[in-house]
């Protein structure tokens, strides 16, 4: 194999693992969608307060990783339960601007509240793998990509169960459907919004746990936010499967874009791309490559 | 308390539509153009009319985006973006050619307009959230291509620095200078922003904001107002990019980033969508808030916090303030700082026999 070919394959199987992990981000604001009908724009901020406050039990009070993980979980899960309860279900049947510029509002407070209660600095998470590549064949990765990877895979599999076959998942599915008839079919609506959103608040936790791994836990975490929207336009808004592959595609469009034309334009391509990449599915295909179109009666 | 409305009887629509309805209209507006042209300037130093002159700019930049996301409903989350746009284009026009301010505020904001159209054009195919993801890219795209463009960036550090304003031969260097400069720009801005929204144009825009396939069947060619609505709404930013890069003296892409364009959505936010009034009131708020955190913590914090830090907590008590008022508003009450100030007035305006 020559070098060029061995670049290439490098490039696209590290972006393929990278993508496997933006999934895992995405797949948490799917859920949302899926299930209320809101959009979250903190979904990066989730991961980041979640990776904070691992980390910092982790490293500020000698707590063991088990031990910092499950705080993390019981913070994530109370907090994401009084937010269903105390914001949004106000604002229930509200323009979807309105409720945009509300997980806005709480992206800010995050970033703002993290650094605040635990500081400022970079810390990490370490989770007990080894630091060597992993070298097999043409392919040479590295355990923790690999790690994230697996997970990834393992959770949106879990998700993709939990949505098709398991009676709460399909309970939800017809809460996103139509609030009114699932009331009618005697499904208590708020109970499964509440679900829904303690339910992303664990995904955002594994994604601020594999992200923070990967590359350290501070605010600038919370930019992994940014990389969802890319993912889920172009997987389709309502699809598990389409934030799968959505997250390839950005992955290894990522990695090819910072590989060859980094070099030529002087970096920065990584985050500007899958945004590109999306207009012109934005322009195409609006709902994605999975995503239901949307009928709209007056 | 101070008029009865009873007494002026409207009989005609232009009557209804009129900028005064009420004679004690002009009394006020004569009023507040005293205090601001005449006393203010008196009785302030620098340092207060710097901020006044920081409001009004904002002010500008919050019409605009009122004018999209209130009264069109089009989500714009690259407010910035365009502003950043109108400040290079003002500042190269400025250094190459030498133009003057007066050409070079309709230029920065006529090519922030163009821009803004080409990113409204998906608006065509999408709305609400692929809007506003739409926006977001044009944002990040504008951006980075700013600073990867030396072009038009002016190379190094992407930033121009730009010729103080010349008015009549007299260049405006200190504040009281500069503030006769924004002052009458921001006038304009709201005095336009009244006519544009009780016009043909701003009814449709309503109309599309309440139901665009309604708005569509009654014979509204959306797409067009949806694209002027980003137009205008970018002219206005452009300006409002200009402006800054006037006060500031230097054009630099790092002043007009993602934080920039969530501040001008919190003004609209906060001060009330769809309200010329809520624009200024939310202006106004988000520009006075950190100064008032900084008052405090400076007063008040420094028993609590170290002094090292004290300028970080400043910086992440305003990133929770401002979170914390947003969702606050919208929860509340949704029609923000305007609806407030309405009920005063309407207490008022029957005080004291409220019944």
């Amino acid at each position: 194999m020559s070098g060029e070919t061995q670049f290439f394959v490098e490039l696209v199987s590290n972006g393929f693992l990278t993508g496997l992990m933006y999934s895992l981000v995405a797949v948490g604001f799917v859920l949302i969608y899926k299930s209320t009908d809101a959009i979250n724009f903190a979904q990066g901020e989730f991961c980041m307060i979640a990776a904070i406050i691992v980390a910092s039990t982790m490293t500020l009070y000698g707590f063991p990783l088990w031990a910092a993980v499950g705080i993390s979980l019981i913070f994530m899960l109370g907090f994401n339960l009084g937010l269903e309860r105390f914001v949004l279900r106000p604002m229930i049947g509200r323009p979807v601007v309105a409720i945009i510029m509300a997980t806005i509002g709480l992206a800010l407070m995050f970033r703002g509240l993290g650094p605040l209660v635990f500081g400022a600095e970079t810390r990490p998470i370490n989770l007990p793998i080894e630091q060597a590549p992993v070298i097999w064949g043409p392919f040479f990765m590295s355990q923790i990509d690999i790690l994230g990877a697996a997970i990834s895979v393992l959770f949106l599999a879990v998700f993709g169960w939990f949505f098709l076959k398991s009676r709460k998942g399909v309970a939800m599915r017809a809460v996103a459907d139509s609030h009114q008839v699932s009331m009618a079919m005697g499904i208590n609506v708020e109970r499964y919004f509440a679900l829904a959103w303690m339910l992303a608040g664990l995904v955002a936790l594994l994604g601020g746990i594999v992200w923070g791994n990967a590359i350290g836990v501070d605010t600038q975490l919370a930019q992994l936010g940014l990389k969802v929207f890319p993912v889920v336009i172009l997987g389709g808004l309502d699809s598990i499967i389409g934030c799968i592959v959505g997250g390839l595609i950005v992955g290894v469009c990522e990695a090819i874009a910072a590989g060859y034309l980094d070099p030529i334009v002087g970096g920065g391509t990584k985050d500007f791309t899958p945004y590109v990449l999306m207009i012109l599915v934005l322009m195409i295909r609006p709902y994605g490559m999975f995503g239901k179109p949307i009928i709209e009666r007056i | 308390m101070f008029h009865r409305e009873s007494g002026y009887y409207k009989t005609t629509y232009k009557a209804d539509m009129a900028l005064f309805r009420l004679p004690i209209g002009k009394v006020a507006v004569g009023a507040i153009a005293v205090i601001f042209f005449i006393i203010c300037p008196m009785i302030f130093d620098e340092y207060y009319l710097s901020i006044i002159n920081i409001a009004a700019i904002a002010v500008i930049g919050a019409l605009g985006l009122n004018i999209l996301l209130g009264y069109t409903g089009q989500i714009s989350i690259g407010h910035a973006a365009f502003m950043s746009v109108g400040a290079y284009t003002a500042a190269n026009m400025a250094v190459s050619f030498g133009w003057p301010f007066w050409l070079t505020v309709p230029a920065g904001g006529c090519m922030a307009a163009l821009i803004g159209t080409i990113v409204g054009m998906p608006s065509l195919r999408v709305k609400g959230l692929y809007l506003a993801i739409a926006t977001l890219a044009a944002q990040f795209i504008i951006e980075w291509v700013l600073n990867h463009t030396p072009a038009i960036s002016g190379g190094i550090q992407a930033s121009i620095e730009m010729p103080r304003p010349v008015f009549f031969g007299r260049t405006l260097e200190t504040q009281a200078e500069l503030y006769f400069f924004i002052l009458p720009v921001c006038v304009l801005a709201i005095v336009a922003t009244l006519n544009l929204v009780r016009s043909r144009i701003g009814r449709a825009f309503i109309a599309i904001r309440d139901q665009d396939i309604a708005a569509e069947i009654i014979g509204i060619n959306v797409y067009r107002y949806k694209l002027l609505a980003f137009a205008i709404s970018s002219f206005y930013a452009g300006v409002c990019g200009v402006m800054y890069t006037y006060y500031f003296g230097i054009a630099n892409y790092e002043a007009f980033q993602l934080p920039i364009s969530i501040d001008y959505l919190a003004m609209c936010i906060i001060g009330g969508l769809g309200s010329v009034l809520g624009s200024i009131f939310g202006a106004v708020f988000v520009t006075l808030l950190p100064i008032a955190i900084r008052i405090f913590m400076e007063n008040v914090g420094v028993f609590f916090v170290d002094g090292v830090y004290l300028a970080q907590v400043i910086a992440q008590m305003r990133l929770i303030l401002f979170g914390g008022l947003i969702i606050l508003f919208l929860v509340v009450e949704p029609d923000g700082l305007n609806k407030l100030w309405q009920n005063i007035r309407n207490y008022f305006r029957i005080w004291p026999f409220s019944y």
